[in-house]
């Protein structure tokens, strides 16, 4: 059956590295839905966030595949059930009004979201949650026109004492 | 100590315990061979580059160590990546270097300059380019480790001029430690046991035996094995000669050209034991009628080939001889009678019964007599190395090896050209050893250039070319699936390969009467040089069996 999985690398923080993994997801045929990178607590390791679309056979592949990457230190799903998933967007707004800005910003603060930039046609949401979240609040803006969206991928931290480490 | 990046590359090399290397120099890598020039490594100057890729590799599957090949940057790399991915997909451990322009003109377009890290990502186990001299003995004693451990496979260095010419303090390390690179060896007890209990609850089981067989040594282990449980053994491509072929228990290769028997073993077996092998397509067949009544237990290095291709009921990871070792020990232990004998009695049966006939006397020659000469001519430790095609699936097929390391093929790239720069490494890495390259006139065109190398070097090793005008596999696809629309086939009457071995300084012979064929073998390889026999054989001559493509094993035209 195919499922969204969520799949966590630890990779050596070397030049090229983000290639390898997303040349090797290519050239194995793999389908990923969104891709994400940063820096962890341990200095020259980063994290690479995936969520790849697929049956059981298929993410053992990925997860296997991966590996074998000899500057990918460390691989593992999370389950998103017991998990947190975050994503953040920067939105630019159209508001052509007073009344749209005053709009605008009600619905930033239901949504927990920040204005994190005003001018005098438009302002800058910051807005972080989960996909579903993210989606409903770009829905809402639509109508006041939006000029541009940047969304960073899905990023996923397990609930509780477990922990993606180095070695267990 | 304080030294110059490309005389650091030379030491570690020499510390790697290098002794030849094969290759071509150029604008950027010349300090580099500046370096060569004093040192005690022989250097094999290649007439292209992906010789000197495919003879690395020859070289590596003869000894069970890394071959080394150099080139320069831009061409002189783009050269060396059909010999990379030859070697990545038969697991094969070869190091190559490459030049590269210097640091502050990568990314520039500069001249001969090209993205080789990016090019060689998916082709290589994997790759590293020196951008401080001082890690550079770190880096090779890296690289030689990741090729030669684990599966091997290739490892590229690509070298910017200015870390060759550049100097700096330099201390070249015993061994290193990888993070993310810790192959596992030893087999899980608990899969062993299993394993064991399978084998000896089965009626008719076979073991599969791959190149794994032959990388890991394990022959012994695997003879023992299949003694202990009186087990017939069929053999992929790539693990030809991991099993003595003139065995009682051997059914010799299976596949889209496999022996019969073997096909018939494989599909009626219950019990499947495969080893080091990762089911390539052209040995299963359709995947969903391979072995169907069969359990599998696949025993393989690396932890992706498992339930890859073919489903795996008992997996184990680790290295064929020591998981041959620990599940021949548990076997010993717990061992009942084996419930084997009716079922080798009837893959007795077959073997008879469907051994394939050799001893034609036609003019032109059947491909058959000459393969026959041939085996008979060499002893079991000679060398023999195949292009690919039809030549490559005749040797495949017909001619019996009984050693490990004693037939080289390009199995899963299939790369035309491979065979005679292959036979020049083989020759190199065992100058004792009767070399010889079983070649079509196709495949032999496409690396022709090393003939010069071999002439110039004294490596005399022996190409018989199975002339045949054709691009003779892809014709019979044409004859068999295609209403004989020989499209792009015909390779006419040019060159005279007699001439041509001549114009080289080689010996050349031509062969048209079976009569003829031992002499001219005697003659070619006492010749005192390389030699090039023209065997001129049937011209629509097919490889038969033949499973077509996305058949069952079963489904065999004859």
């Amino acid at each position: 059956m195919e499922n969204t999985h969520y799949i966590v690398a630890l990779v050596e923080d070397r030049p090229g590295v983000m290639q390898r993994v997303s040349g090797l997801l290519r050239k194995r045929n793999f389908n990923i839905d969104s891709i994400s990178v940063g820096a962890t607590e341990i200095p020259g390791i980063s994290r690479i966030t995936m969520t790849v679309r697929g049956d059981r056979v298929t993410l053992e592949q990925v997860m296997k595949q991966l590996n074998k990457l000899i500057e990918v230190v460390k691989v593992s799903e999370l389950n998103p059930r017991e998990s947190v998933i975050r994503e953040l967007a920067l939105i630019k707004v159209n508001v052509k009004s007073e009344g749209a800005r005053a709009e605008v910003v009600q619905y930033a603060n239901i949504f927990r979201g920040r204005i994190v930039d005003v001018a005098k046609h438009s302002m800058v949401v910051e807005i972080t949650g989960d996909e579903d979240k993210v989606q409903a609040f770009i829905e809402l803006m639509r109508g006041y026109g939006i000029k541009e969206i940047a969304r960073t991928g899905k990023t996923i931290m397990a609930r509780g004492a477990k922990s993606v480490k180095l070695r267990e | 100590m304080r030294m110059k990046g490309a005389e650091a590359i030379v030491e570690a090399l020499k510390r790697e315990g290098v002794e030849v290397i094969f290759g071509i120099p150029g604008g950027a890598s010349i300090p580099l061979y500046d370096e060569l020039y004093d040192s005690e490594i022989r250097h094999i100057l290649t007439r292209h580059e992906q010789g000197a890729a495919h003879a690395a590799d020859g070289y590596a599957r003869v000894l069970g160590k890394a071959g080394v090949c150099s080139a320069t940057s831009g061409p002189g790399a783009t050269n060396l990546t059909t010999g990379i991915a030859t070697a990545y997909m038969d697991s094969s451990p070869v190091v190559a270097f490459t030049g590269q322009v210097a640091t502050p003109f990568i990314g520039k377009d500069a001249f001969q300059e090209t993205d080789v890290i990016g090019i060689t990502m998916p082709i290589t186990k994997h790759n590293f380019q020196i951008r401080d001299v001082a890690e550079i003995p770190e880096v090779i004693k890296k690289a030689f480790h990741i090729a030669q451990t684990g599966r091997p496979g290739p490892v590229l260095i690509d070298l910017p001029k200015d870390m060759q010419e550049g100097e700096a303090e330099v201390e070249f390390p015993d061994k290193v430690e990888i993070v993310g690179y810790k192959p596992t060896y030893e087999g899980h007890p608990r899969q062993i046991k299993a394993a064991a209990k399978a084998i000896l609850e089965a009626e008719r089981p076979v073991i599969l035996a791959g190149g794994g067989v032959i990388i890991s040594g394990a022959s012994p282990e695997l003879i023992e094995l299949a003694e202990l449980i009186m087990a017939p053994v069929v053999t992929t491509l790539m693990g030809k000669g991991s099993f003595p072929e003139s065995h009682p228990l051997a059914l010799g290769v299976l596949g889209m050209h496999g022996r019969k028997v073997a096909n018939y073993a494989v599909t009626d077996a219950d019990l499947i034991i495969a080893i080091g092998t990762r089911f390539s397509d052209r040995s299963t067949g359709m995947v969903s009628c391979f072995a169907p009544e069969a359990r599998i237990i696949h025993i393989d290095i690396d932890p992706a080939e498992i339930g890859k291709n073919v489903r795996a009921d008992i997996p184990v990871v680790g290295d064929a001889k020591r998981v041959l070792r620990q599940l021949n020990r548990t076997l010993k232990e717990m061992m009942a009678q084996a419930k084997t004998k009716a079922w080798v009695e009837k893959v007795q049966q077959w073997k008879k019964e469907f051994n394939p006939r050799m001893d034609y006397d036609d003019v032109p020659l059947k491909p058959h007599r000459v393969i026959k000469e041939i085996m008979d001519f060499l002893g079991e430790e000679d060398i023999v190395t195949t292009e690919v095609g039809q030549c490559q699936m005749w040797a495949h097929h017909y001619l019996g090896r009984s050693k490990p390391r004693t037939f080289i093929s390009s199995g899963g790239l299939g790369t035309m050209g491979f065979g005679f720069p292959a036979a020049m490494g083989a020759k190199v890495a065992k100058p004792e050893a009767k070399v010889i390259d079983i070649a079509g006139d196709g495949s032999f065109l496409m690396n022709i250039q090393e003939l010069a190398t071999v002439v110039e070097n004294n490596i005399n090793v022996v190409v018989a070319v199975f002339d045949n005008r054709y691009l003779g596999m892809v014709r019979q696809w044409q004859e068999l699936f295609y209403d004989r629309r020989y499209s792009a086939v015909n390779l006419g009457s040019s060159p005279d390969f007699v001439k041509v071995a001549e114009a080289f300084g080689a010996y050349g012979t031509r062969v048209e009467k079976p009569g003829e064929i031992r002499d001219a073998l005697s003659e070619a390889f006492d010749a005192g040089k390389p030699a090039v026999i023209d065997f001129i054989i049937d011209r629509e001559c097919n490889i038969f069996p033949m499973v077509p493509p996305g058949r069952c094993l079963k489904d065999i035209i004859e």
